[in-house]
Protein backbone atom coordinates (compact mmCIF):
# COMPACT_ATOMS: atom_id res chain seq x y z
CA UNK A 1 0.00 0.00 0.00
CA UNK A 2 1.55 3.36 -0.92
CA UNK A 3 1.41 6.60 1.13
CA UNK A 4 -0.29 9.52 -0.05
CA UNK A 5 1.93 12.16 -2.00
CA UNK A 6 -0.12 15.15 0.02
CA UNK A 7 -2.22 15.05 3.29
CA UNK A 8 -5.70 16.80 2.76
CA UNK A 9 -6.02 20.34 4.16
CA UNK A 10 -8.61 20.16 7.44
CA UNK A 11 -8.72 23.57 8.38
CA UNK A 12 -10.31 26.79 6.58
CA UNK A 13 -9.58 30.28 7.01
CA UNK A 14 -11.77 31.26 10.30
CA UNK A 15 -10.91 28.42 12.00
CA UNK A 16 -9.50 28.36 15.51
CA UNK A 17 -6.30 26.07 15.34
CA UNK A 18 -3.66 25.61 18.96
CA UNK A 19 -0.02 25.31 17.52
CA UNK A 20 1.43 21.81 19.00
CA UNK A 21 3.69 21.85 21.82
CA UNK A 22 6.88 19.98 20.76
CA UNK A 23 10.66 20.04 20.60
CA UNK A 24 11.62 17.87 17.76
CA UNK A 25 15.71 18.21 16.86
CA UNK A 26 16.15 18.74 13.48
CA UNK A 27 15.13 21.47 10.60
CA UNK A 28 11.95 23.02 11.91
CA UNK A 29 10.00 26.23 10.74
CA UNK A 30 7.33 26.49 13.40
CA UNK A 31 8.75 29.55 15.49
CA UNK A 32 9.59 28.45 19.38
CA UNK A 33 7.69 31.45 20.82
CA UNK A 34 4.38 30.41 19.16
CA UNK A 35 3.95 26.84 20.68
CA UNK A 36 1.58 26.05 22.48
CA UNK A 37 -0.71 29.52 21.23
CA UNK A 38 -3.91 29.97 19.79
CA UNK A 39 -4.43 31.59 16.63
CA UNK A 40 -7.35 32.02 13.38
CA UNK A 41 -6.34 30.81 10.22
CA UNK A 42 -5.41 33.73 7.90
CA UNK A 43 -5.66 31.60 4.36
CA UNK A 44 -4.19 28.21 3.18
CA UNK A 45 -1.09 28.97 1.17
CA UNK A 46 -1.55 25.90 -0.61
CA UNK A 47 0.61 22.26 -0.34
CA UNK A 48 4.24 22.03 -0.04
CA UNK A 49 7.10 19.83 0.35
CA UNK A 50 7.36 19.28 4.27
CA UNK A 51 10.84 21.31 4.75
CA UNK A 52 11.69 19.01 8.48
CA UNK A 53 12.14 16.20 5.63
CA UNK A 54 13.48 18.64 2.59
CA UNK A 55 16.22 19.56 4.84
CA UNK A 56 17.74 16.73 5.02
CA UNK A 57 17.45 15.59 1.16
CA UNK A 58 14.63 13.53 1.12
CA UNK A 59 11.44 14.05 -0.71
CA UNK A 60 9.50 16.04 1.48
CA UNK A 61 6.39 13.44 1.44
CA UNK A 62 3.80 13.52 2.10
CA UNK A 63 3.55 17.00 1.31
CA UNK A 64 1.97 19.65 4.14
CA UNK A 65 -1.09 22.10 3.66
CA UNK A 66 0.80 25.62 4.56
CA UNK A 67 -1.43 27.97 6.65
CA UNK A 68 -1.17 31.62 7.83
CA UNK A 69 -2.30 31.84 11.02
CA UNK A 70 -2.95 35.20 12.88
CA UNK A 71 -2.58 35.03 16.30
CA UNK A 72 -3.24 38.21 18.67
CA UNK A 73 -0.15 39.96 20.10
CA UNK A 74 -1.57 39.97 23.58
CA UNK A 75 -2.54 36.01 23.57
CA UNK A 76 1.21 35.81 21.96
CA UNK A 77 3.32 37.65 24.84
CA UNK A 78 1.28 38.38 28.69
CA UNK A 79 3.01 41.68 28.60
CA UNK A 80 2.89 43.18 25.09
CA UNK A 81 3.03 46.44 25.20
CA UNK A 82 1.17 47.67 22.00
CA UNK A 83 -2.56 47.34 21.29
CA UNK A 84 -3.54 44.01 22.33
CA UNK A 85 -5.52 43.57 18.85
CA UNK A 86 -1.93 43.64 16.93
CA UNK A 87 -1.53 40.26 15.60
CA UNK A 88 1.19 38.20 14.58
CA UNK A 89 0.86 36.03 11.16
CA UNK A 90 2.44 33.00 10.92
CA UNK A 91 2.75 30.46 7.78
CA UNK A 92 2.62 26.98 9.99
CA UNK A 93 2.69 23.66 8.25
CA UNK A 94 -0.48 21.28 9.21
CA UNK A 95 1.10 18.50 11.14
CA UNK A 96 2.25 21.75 14.01
CA UNK A 97 -1.50 22.72 13.94
CA UNK A 98 -4.87 20.98 15.90
CA UNK A 99 -8.08 22.60 16.61
CA UNK A 100 -8.70 24.80 19.26
CA UNK A 101 -11.91 25.03 20.90
CA UNK B 1 57.34 42.27 4.92
CA UNK B 2 61.53 43.58 5.29
CA UNK B 3 62.20 46.98 6.95
CA UNK B 4 63.38 47.74 2.92
CA UNK B 5 60.18 47.05 1.67
CA UNK B 6 58.69 49.76 4.44
CA UNK B 7 60.54 52.44 3.57
CA UNK B 8 59.75 52.16 0.34
CA UNK B 9 56.64 52.34 0.68
CA UNK B 10 56.86 55.08 2.77
CA UNK B 11 58.75 57.12 0.27
CA UNK B 12 56.25 56.14 -2.18
CA UNK B 13 53.28 57.59 -0.43
CA UNK B 14 55.74 60.81 -0.10
CA UNK B 15 56.43 60.75 -3.91
CA UNK B 16 52.61 60.64 -4.40
CA UNK B 17 51.27 62.68 -1.87
CA UNK B 18 48.78 64.37 -4.44
CA UNK B 19 47.41 61.39 -5.41
CA UNK B 20 47.26 59.37 -2.42
CA UNK B 21 44.63 60.78 0.30
CA UNK B 22 46.06 59.90 4.04
CA UNK B 23 48.15 57.76 5.33
CA UNK B 24 48.34 53.93 3.74
CA UNK B 25 45.50 51.61 4.73
CA UNK B 26 45.36 47.91 5.41
CA UNK B 27 43.19 45.94 2.43
CA UNK B 28 39.29 45.12 3.46
CA UNK B 29 39.77 41.42 2.75
CA UNK B 30 36.99 39.63 4.43
CA UNK B 31 38.41 37.00 6.33
CA UNK B 32 38.41 33.33 5.61
CA UNK B 33 35.84 31.88 7.63
CA UNK B 34 34.71 28.41 8.27
CA UNK B 35 31.31 29.09 5.87
CA UNK B 36 33.43 30.62 3.81
CA UNK B 37 36.27 28.01 3.08
CA UNK B 38 33.43 26.07 2.79
CA UNK B 39 31.47 27.93 -0.10
CA UNK B 40 34.84 27.80 -2.00
CA UNK B 41 35.46 24.69 -1.80
CA UNK B 42 32.19 23.67 -2.94
CA UNK B 43 31.70 25.91 -5.47
CA UNK B 44 35.37 24.99 -6.68
CA UNK B 45 34.31 21.09 -6.71
CA UNK B 46 31.23 22.11 -8.70
CA UNK B 47 33.17 23.65 -10.86
CA UNK B 48 35.38 20.92 -11.63
CA UNK B 49 32.59 18.20 -12.27
CA UNK B 50 30.97 20.68 -14.50
CA UNK B 51 28.08 21.11 -12.90
CA UNK B 52 28.35 24.87 -13.45
CA UNK B 53 30.79 26.86 -14.86
CA UNK B 54 32.67 29.85 -13.11
CA UNK B 55 31.02 32.00 -15.50
CA UNK B 56 27.58 31.02 -14.16
CA UNK B 57 28.44 31.31 -10.51
CA UNK B 58 29.88 35.04 -11.57
CA UNK B 59 26.62 35.97 -13.98
CA UNK B 60 24.32 34.94 -11.01
CA UNK B 61 26.25 37.68 -8.62
CA UNK B 62 25.74 39.90 -11.28
CA UNK B 63 22.08 38.91 -11.75
CA UNK B 64 21.39 39.79 -8.02
CA UNK B 65 23.48 42.67 -7.77
CA UNK B 66 21.25 44.09 -10.34
CA UNK B 67 17.94 43.61 -8.29
CA UNK B 68 17.14 46.84 -6.28
CA UNK B 69 13.72 47.97 -4.62
CA UNK B 70 13.06 50.34 -7.44
CA UNK B 71 11.45 47.04 -9.39
CA UNK B 72 9.41 47.04 -6.09
CA UNK B 73 8.26 50.32 -5.99
CA UNK B 74 7.15 49.92 -9.64
CA UNK B 75 4.71 47.31 -8.38
CA UNK B 76 3.27 49.52 -6.11
CA UNK B 77 3.32 52.99 -8.10
CA UNK B 78 1.19 50.78 -10.56
CA UNK B 79 -1.18 49.47 -7.47
CA UNK B 80 -1.87 53.11 -6.63
CA UNK B 81 -2.65 54.28 -9.75
CA UNK B 82 -4.72 51.30 -11.47
CA UNK B 83 -6.99 50.18 -9.05
CA UNK B 84 -7.42 46.56 -10.80
CA UNK B 85 -3.97 46.19 -10.51
CA UNK B 86 -4.03 46.74 -7.46
CA UNK B 87 -6.55 43.77 -7.19
CA UNK B 88 -4.45 41.69 -9.28
CA UNK B 89 -1.48 42.14 -6.48
CA UNK B 90 -3.03 41.68 -3.53
CA UNK B 91 -4.63 38.62 -5.30
CA UNK B 92 -1.62 36.73 -7.01
CA UNK B 93 1.26 38.19 -6.34
CA UNK B 94 3.57 36.21 -8.60
CA UNK B 95 0.91 37.03 -11.61
CA UNK B 96 1.18 40.70 -11.00
CA UNK B 97 4.91 40.52 -10.97
CA UNK B 98 4.82 39.22 -14.24
CA UNK B 99 2.06 41.84 -16.07
CA UNK B 100 4.72 44.58 -14.25
CA UNK B 101 7.39 42.67 -16.78
CA UNK B 102 9.47 41.16 -13.67
CA UNK B 103 9.96 37.55 -13.04
CA UNK B 104 7.58 35.68 -10.86
CA UNK B 105 10.05 34.93 -8.34
CA UNK B 106 10.95 31.27 -7.26
CA UNK B 107 8.41 32.09 -4.02
CA UNK B 108 4.38 32.86 -3.50
CA UNK B 109 3.92 36.54 -3.27
CA UNK B 110 1.66 37.93 -0.40
CA UNK B 111 0.90 41.82 -0.70
CA UNK B 112 -0.13 43.24 2.23
CA UNK B 113 -2.28 46.68 2.39
CA UNK B 114 -1.73 49.51 4.68
CA UNK B 115 -5.16 51.20 5.13
CA UNK B 116 -6.09 54.07 7.48
CA UNK B 117 -6.37 51.56 10.38
CA UNK B 118 -3.89 48.78 9.18
CA UNK B 119 -0.17 49.11 9.33
CA UNK B 120 2.17 46.12 8.11
CA UNK B 121 5.61 44.89 8.96
CA UNK B 122 7.74 42.11 7.35
CA UNK B 123 10.17 39.71 8.97
CA UNK B 124 11.56 36.50 8.76
CA UNK B 125 12.32 35.41 12.73
CA UNK B 126 14.43 32.04 11.80
CA UNK B 127 16.75 33.35 9.45
CA UNK B 128 15.95 36.32 6.75
CA UNK B 129 13.65 35.45 4.02
CA UNK B 130 12.90 38.66 1.49
CA UNK B 131 11.41 39.05 -1.77
CA UNK B 132 15.12 39.24 -3.03
CA UNK B 133 13.61 38.97 -7.14
CA UNK B 134 11.64 42.56 -5.99
CA UNK B 135 13.86 44.43 -3.23
CA UNK B 136 17.17 43.07 -3.42
CA UNK B 137 19.00 41.86 -1.19
CA UNK B 138 18.05 42.86 2.40
CA UNK B 139 19.53 45.50 4.41
CA UNK B 140 22.04 43.84 6.99
CA UNK B 141 19.22 44.96 9.82
CA UNK B 142 17.17 43.23 8.61
CA UNK B 143 19.14 39.88 9.32
CA UNK B 144 20.26 41.16 12.77
CA UNK B 145 19.02 39.14 15.81
CA UNK B 146 17.72 42.03 17.56
CA UNK B 147 15.78 42.94 14.40
CA UNK B 148 14.18 39.60 13.95
CA UNK B 149 13.80 39.03 17.79
CA UNK B 150 12.11 42.38 18.80
CA UNK B 151 9.87 43.17 16.13
CA UNK B 152 7.61 40.53 16.83
CA UNK B 153 8.03 41.43 20.09
CA UNK B 154 7.53 45.09 20.51
CA UNK B 155 6.65 46.16 16.73
CA UNK B 156 5.45 49.71 18.08
CA UNK B 157 8.42 50.24 19.64
CA UNK B 158 11.18 48.98 17.10
CA UNK B 159 8.92 51.51 14.20
CA UNK B 160 9.55 54.09 16.88
CA UNK B 161 13.36 53.69 16.72
CA UNK B 162 13.17 53.47 12.73
CA UNK B 163 11.24 57.04 13.64
CA UNK B 164 7.89 55.48 12.48
CA UNK B 165 4.92 56.63 14.77
CA UNK B 166 1.83 54.24 14.53
CA UNK B 167 -1.20 56.15 16.34
CA UNK B 168 -2.66 53.75 18.74
CA UNK B 169 -5.48 53.54 16.72
CA UNK B 170 -4.37 51.88 13.99
CA UNK B 171 -3.46 48.19 14.54
CA UNK B 172 -0.18 46.75 13.70
CA UNK B 173 0.57 43.45 11.73
CA UNK B 174 3.76 41.41 12.00
CA UNK B 175 3.78 39.01 8.99
CA UNK B 176 6.72 35.95 9.85
CA UNK B 177 8.00 34.56 6.97
CA UNK B 178 8.86 31.22 8.19
CA UNK B 179 7.83 29.03 5.22
CA UNK B 180 6.96 28.92 1.56
CA UNK B 181 5.66 32.69 1.01
CA UNK B 182 7.52 36.30 0.58
CA UNK B 183 6.45 39.68 1.81
CA UNK B 184 5.89 42.88 0.66
CA UNK B 185 3.64 45.64 2.19
CA UNK B 186 1.68 48.02 -0.31
CA UNK B 187 1.92 51.23 1.38
CA UNK B 188 -0.46 53.87 1.46
CA UNK B 189 -0.16 56.11 -1.58
CA UNK B 190 0.94 59.56 0.40
CA UNK B 191 -1.83 62.68 0.12
CA UNK B 192 -0.73 65.53 -2.35
CA UNK B 193 0.27 63.31 -5.77
CA UNK B 194 -3.08 63.39 -7.25
CA UNK B 195 -2.68 63.13 -11.11
CA UNK B 196 1.01 61.70 -10.61
CA UNK B 197 2.47 59.33 -13.20
CA UNK B 198 3.51 56.07 -12.28
CA UNK B 199 7.25 56.82 -12.93
CA UNK B 200 7.48 60.01 -10.47
CA UNK B 201 5.20 58.48 -7.62
CA UNK B 202 7.87 55.14 -7.93
CA UNK B 203 10.38 57.73 -6.57
CA UNK B 204 8.09 58.08 -3.38
CA UNK B 205 8.38 54.50 -2.49
CA UNK B 206 11.79 53.65 -0.88
CA UNK B 207 12.82 50.27 0.34
CA UNK B 208 11.66 50.23 4.26
CA UNK B 209 8.47 51.43 3.38
CA UNK B 210 8.02 47.99 1.41
CA UNK B 211 9.36 46.36 4.44
CA UNK B 212 6.96 48.27 6.88
CA UNK B 213 9.31 50.20 8.76
CA UNK B 214 8.51 53.46 7.28
CA UNK B 215 6.05 55.13 5.62
CA UNK B 216 6.37 56.72 1.64
CA UNK B 217 8.62 59.59 1.03
CA UNK B 218 6.18 62.73 1.05
CA UNK B 219 5.66 64.61 -2.02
Amino acid sequence: MSRPDAVEPRFQPGDSVAVRIAYPLGHVRTPHYIRGKSGVVERLCGVFGNPEELAYARRGLPRQPLYRVRFRQGDVWPDYGGRPADTVDIEIYQHWLEPAS
Amino acid sequence: MSADDHHHDNRHSHADAAAHQGPPRPDHDDTLTYYRAMETALRELLIDKGVFTADDVRRQVEDMDNRSPAQGARVVAKAWVDPSYRKLLLEDGGEACVVAGLDRGPYKLVVVENTPDTHNVIVCTLCSCYPRWLLGLPPDWYKSRAYRSRVVREPRAVLREFGTEIPDDVVVRVHDSTADMRYLVLPQRPAGTDGWSEERLSKLVSRDAMIGVSLPRRP
